[in-house]
């Protein structure tokens, strides 16, 4: 089956990553900006990091046959340094016109301060300038359901468009006010900390497959890439038909990225082939 | 030899997903019923409530042994 790993930090993985997601039918991956794991202190390093992410990786993973996008932005963990957010944010035009760079992510937040809140605003109003998707981090653990709050106040007095927005880690407390105002959601699945393929594929039953992505953003902590492979096993073991698992794996990622005329990859559908007399 | 707060740092994360993932499962079941109407087989409804009796057992604070112990037998029987 063709999957499509919507949200994933490459340059936190080795090749073997890109391997074993090729030989399990992975076609291409989106790779939003991340934080690096200590706070950055010069913009000179995000553009380099942009530019790894934008022209490097690219090239690495059409080693093995998967297409790579990416995305900008300054991590909501490093957003208390506004002026080092703005300096950054001012090169942002230069990385839209980067061929495989498909918007602003993930920008959002990490414990809902005032900076942090300033610093999402800019992000999605230059994302909205210039015609770009959003892509947004919402907090962990204890912070998820004030946080994804905060986040929705702050877009809730945006001039945007809802559904060239995506609001990720959503869980159960979280997914109803983020779909009912018309985003896209992501469900990020963690081995622990995040949600888990089975609770992934709950939600899918409750919520339906309609604006919903599922990845499993690997980076460099505890992280598997393969729990996208897990929840659509559990989806297919429960009783789903392939043509719906591709609708949730494939083709919703293809629609929602697909608004970016750079992700070129259509919805597909799987037909029963007409039989042909054997070649003589 | 871990210390008290050793042993809730190093494993509070995992045992919230564990129970994640149980609070899922009842709800999933809870959904299962809602839509086919029954509770399920003999067998099942007995599994679930070894399941619930265990979650009650794990709220003792001190019980007469180990929890582990008391799950184990629990399970047995089911």
């Amino acid at each position: 089956m063709q999957i499509i790993q919507p949200h994933y930090h490459a340059i936190a993985r080795t090749a073997q990553d890109y391997e074993r997601m090729a030989m399990s039918g992975v076609v291409a991956v989106a790779e939003p900006a991340f934080w690096a794991g200590f706070d950055r202190l010069y913009p000179e390093t995000f553009l380099d990091y942009f530019r790894q992410i934008s022209e490097f990786e690219p090239t690495r993973a059409a080693q093995y046959g998967i297409r790579h996008f990416s995305w900008v932005a300054v991590n909501p963990k490093e957003a208390e340094n506004p002026v080092l957010t703005r300096e950054v944010l001012a090169h942002f035009p230069e990385f839209f016109a980067k061929p495989t760079v498909l918007g602003v992510g993930e920008t959002g937040l990490h414990k809902s301060t005032k900076n942090e809140c300033e610093s999402l605003e800019a992000h999605v109003e230059i994302a909205m300038k210039h015609g770009q998707l959003v892509l947004i981090h919402t907090p962990h653990l204890g912070d998820k359901a004030h946080g994804t709050r905060r986040v929705l106040e702050v877009l809730a007095g945006m001039n945007i468009d809802r559904e060239r927005v995506w609001i990720d880690h959503v869980e159960e407390q979280t997914i109803k006010p983020c779909l009912d105002a018309g985003y896209w959601v992501g469900f990020t699945l963690y081995p622990i900390t995040k949600c888990s393929p089975k609770r992934a594929v709950d939600m899918l039953e409750k919520y339906g497959t309609g604006r919903i992505l599922v990845n499993s953003s690997a980076d460099w902590g505890p992280s598997d890439p393969f729990t996208l492979q897990e929840c659509i096993l559990e989806f297919r073991r429960r009783g789903h038909t392939l043509q719906e698992a591709i609708e949730v794996f494939h083709n919703n990622p293809c629609r929602f990225l697909g608004q970016n005329p750079k992700f070129d990859i259509k919805p597909i559908r799987v037909e029963m082939a007409e039989e042909e007399p054997a070649c003589r | 030899m871990l210390s008290p707060e050793q042993v809730v740092d190093a494993s509070f994360l995992e045992a919230r997903h564990m129970l994640l993932e149980i609070a899922a499962l009842l709800d999933r079941y809870d959904a299962a019923v809602a839509r086919g109407g029954e509770a399920g087989s003999p067998v099942a409804v007995a599994k679930l409530a070894a399941l619930r009796q265990a979650l009650g057992a794990l709220r003792e604070p001190a019980p007469p042994q180990d929890r582990t112990v008391a799950l184990l037998e629990l399970f047995a029987q089911v």
